[in-house]
């Protein structure tokens, strides 16, 4: 994946000129995670650049750059860094178009890693979708893989918007075959059904795309799987077009229970699709604790290909919500 | 050192004082240091601790310097890159190894992590592994020594390129302007990740960042031992007698890579080389040796025997389980209310 993301970046700055890339150590070294790779050597320091450890004052000046006539591409290393620079990405980037009337645009992108699985801690390890969900202004995409982080990258440098792209680190190293060009470019807010099924809709995001893929495909139940890809703006009518037809809904986050992404989904397609509705909306999700550290604890925080599988075929056969694993320990 | 501390009083506190009253501990201290962290190495190298670590090999002087100046009872920031620290600061290393490898033996049983060591006994706040998240924290602990009035002191241990984050320089600001009872210690390893300082970074010398707070600053070697804890105690008397804050810059170097998966192509030619001729367990033991506090055979011995306890601390990880699952669902909340 970290291939495609410098490939993708490449060929914008190829494309654009005002495309410009910034971070901690993504010129010289090529990027913490390899995500930029030849481009200070391709490109030249003007336009790719290493900063110091400050965050807020690269993502103010990605705002301020993109405002005035360039696109720039910043890297937060770990999404928890922006939150020395919060106030740049959802009150400053995202408000700017809006303050000015509709005449100033930030056609800025912040790329962050993100995610559990590689045992950094937990103020190394988290999905903060949350952090921004609900802020008018900003866009926001996650990659499942090499394959989407290439053309959700490629669609977020032309977007006119601040786009925020979240990578989960445990696919840097992941490999597939990418067709290249702009056929591969994914409009932001549209969702991809990633496997066919009659039975039950199950939404995925980043890193339990594969998660769901994984249990679906040894499954007894019949299930769609759908790789979300944007949260902001979500594609509502994938969505709910393949609930309409299996009747079922399940989301599967890593996100902690309390205030994850799913619930936004949920809460719509309650709205929207009540009626076809056969069980309840099924939510699956980390429990509300800080990442922890220990290998088996961690993997234990991330829903697992298992555990899915049980819980929609719990959900399938009683049509109630099954308990969470946590719920006998706490 | 003894493993059999009395009951009442922690074998943190006892470490503490050890490193505070002999220069013989200190020197031990640093080489216990330089052989947990190596070994921490050799069990990453060994596949049995996942995720990353970051080591300070090179830097044990400020470590020591620091504990040695201070007190248990004051508070301690420090940061991911924490080992040296907490166990300078009296931290047993069957602790901070079964920390890192994740057992329930280590200071928060195994859910931590390398980046995330504390020790209440000896004042050591839970290690911040965000750049500059410490510092405005360890004001508001020198707040609290200063609104209580006592004599305590808050420390602030952080790198170079730490002092490019907003939270570096508002936290100076605030300590100046309230002239509170901390020491802020920069370790300038001359590198931030992969970054060599003066690419990073509009001053040379870290120490003059203090002059925009009008706040009393210090370079000292930070190899020396001896010069470390003599300039540090220098900003500590004069924060616990109302002087307020100082920044001491210690000038140090990692041997090592700025985390596990880092071999530090980055380094200009021979400038290893340099640093390593300047050791500070090398300059320390020298010097004790120079004094007659110390002869050669007792340094075997020590060296030997460090290797030993540290052998045997390893033995005891290895015995402790794993964290357990439920550990996961605790301490998020505190149960209690005044
Ligand atoms: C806010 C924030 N940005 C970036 C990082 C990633 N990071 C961790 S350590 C580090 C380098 C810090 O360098 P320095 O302050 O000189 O300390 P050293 O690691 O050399 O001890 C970076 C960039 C982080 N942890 N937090």
């Amino acid at each position: 994946m970290n291939q495609a993301i410098s490939l993708a970046i490449s060929e914008e700055m190829d494309r654009d000129a005002s495309v410009v890339v910034f971070g901690e150590d993504v010129a010289v070294a090529e990027g913490p995670f390899k995500t930029s790779e030849g481009l200070l050597a391709k490109f030249g320091p003007e336009r790719v650049r290493d900063t110091p450890i400050s965050e807020t004052a690269f993502l103010g000046a990605a705002v301020g750059a993109a405002m005035t006539g360039l696109r720039p591409v910043a890297e937060i290393m770990f999404i928890e860094f922006m939150g020395v620079a919060f106030d740049q990405m959802v009150t400053e980037a995202a408000l700017m178009h809006y303050l000015s009337g509709g005449r100033y645009e930030v056609p800025m992108v912040m790329r962050a890693s993100v995610g559990s699985g590689l045992g950094f801690g937990c103020q190394h390890s988290q999905t903060l979708e949350r952090w921004m969900l609900g802020t008018p202004g900003l866009k926001l995409a996650v990659a499942s893989g090499a394959r989407t982080a290439y053309g959700l990258t490629k669609a977020a440098i032309r977007d006119n918007n601040p786009v925020v792209i979240l990578e989960p680190r445990t696919l840097y190293g992941q490999r597939e075959n990418v067709d290249i060009g702009d056929e591969s470019i994914i409009p932001l807010g549209t969702a991809e059904v990633v496997r066919a099924g009659t039975d039950v809709t199950v939404v995925a995001l980043g890193q339990t795309v594969s998660v769901a893929l994984e249990a679906a495909d040894s499954a007894s139940w019949s299930g769609e799987v759908i790789d979300l890809l944007s949260l902001m703006p979500w594609d509502r009518s994938t969505v709910l077009e393949s609930v309409r037809r299996t009747g079922h809904l399940v989301i599967v986050e890593e996100n902690q229970r309390s205030g994850g992404w799913g619930t936004e989904i949920a809460s719509v397609v309650a709205n929207e699709a009540f009626g076809v509705l056969r069980a309840p909306i099924h939510r699956i999700t980390a429990p509300d604790v800080p990442v922890p550290y220990g290998p088996e604890l961690e993997k234990r925080f991330l829903p697992s290909a298992a555990y899915v599988q049980e819980q929609v075929s719990s959900l399938l056969s009683t049509k109630k919500s099954p308990s969470s694993w946590w719920e006998e320990l706490v | 050192m003894s493993d059999t501390a009395s009951p009442e009083v922690p074998q943190s506190t006892q470490r503490r004082h050890e490193v505070n009253q002999s220069p013989i501990a200190r020197l031990e201290r640093m080489i216990e240091i330089r052989l947990v962290e190596d070994r921490i190495q050799d069990l990453f190298a060994q596949g049995l601790v996942s995720g990353t670590t970051h080591t300070s090999q090179g830097q044990e002087a400020v470590a020591v310097g620091l504990a040695a100046a201070t007190r248990a009872t004051d508070f301690v920031c420090c940061t991911y890159r924490g080992h040296g620290h907490a166990l300078a600061l009296g931290m047993p290393p069957a602790v901070v190894l079964g920390e890192v490898l994740g057992r329930q033996i280590g200071c928060m049983g195994g859910v931590g992590g390398s980046m995330h060591l504390s020790d209440p006994d000896v004042g050591l706040l839970p290690t911040f592994a965000i750049v500059g998240a410490g510092t405005p924290v360890a004001v508001g602990a020198a707040l609290q020594f200063a609104t209580k009035k006592t004599d305590g002191v808050a420390l602030s241990v952080f790198g170079d390129g730490a002092t490019n984050i907003g939270a570096f320089h508002e936290g100076l600001n605030l300590a100046a302007v309230w002239n509170l009872p901390v020491v802020f210690v920069c370790e300038n390893n001359l590198y931030g990740e992969y970054s060599p300082l003066e690419s990073t970074t509009a001053v040379t010398d870290i120490a003059d960042r203090a002059a925009s707070y009008a706040m009393a600053s210090e370079i000292v070697d930070g190899q020396d031992v001896d010069a470390v804890q003599a300039s540090i105690a220098r900003a500590v008397a004069r924060a616990r007698s109302g002087g307020g804050p100082t920044l001491v810059e210690a000038k140090t170097y990692r041997y090592v890579g700025h985390s596990r998966s880092d071999k530090a192509p980055y380094r200009k030619d021979g400038e290893l080389e340099q640093w390593l001729a300047r050791d500070p367990i090398e300059l320390f033991a020298g010097q004790l040796l120079a004094s007659g506090e110390l002869n050669p055979d007792a340094l075997d011995a020590m060296r030997h025997r460090q290797l030993q306890l540290i052998d045997e601390a390893q033995e005891r990880v290895l015995a402790s389980p794993t964290a357990a699952i439920p550990r996961m669902f605790e301490n998020i909340l505190s149960p209690s209310h005044s």
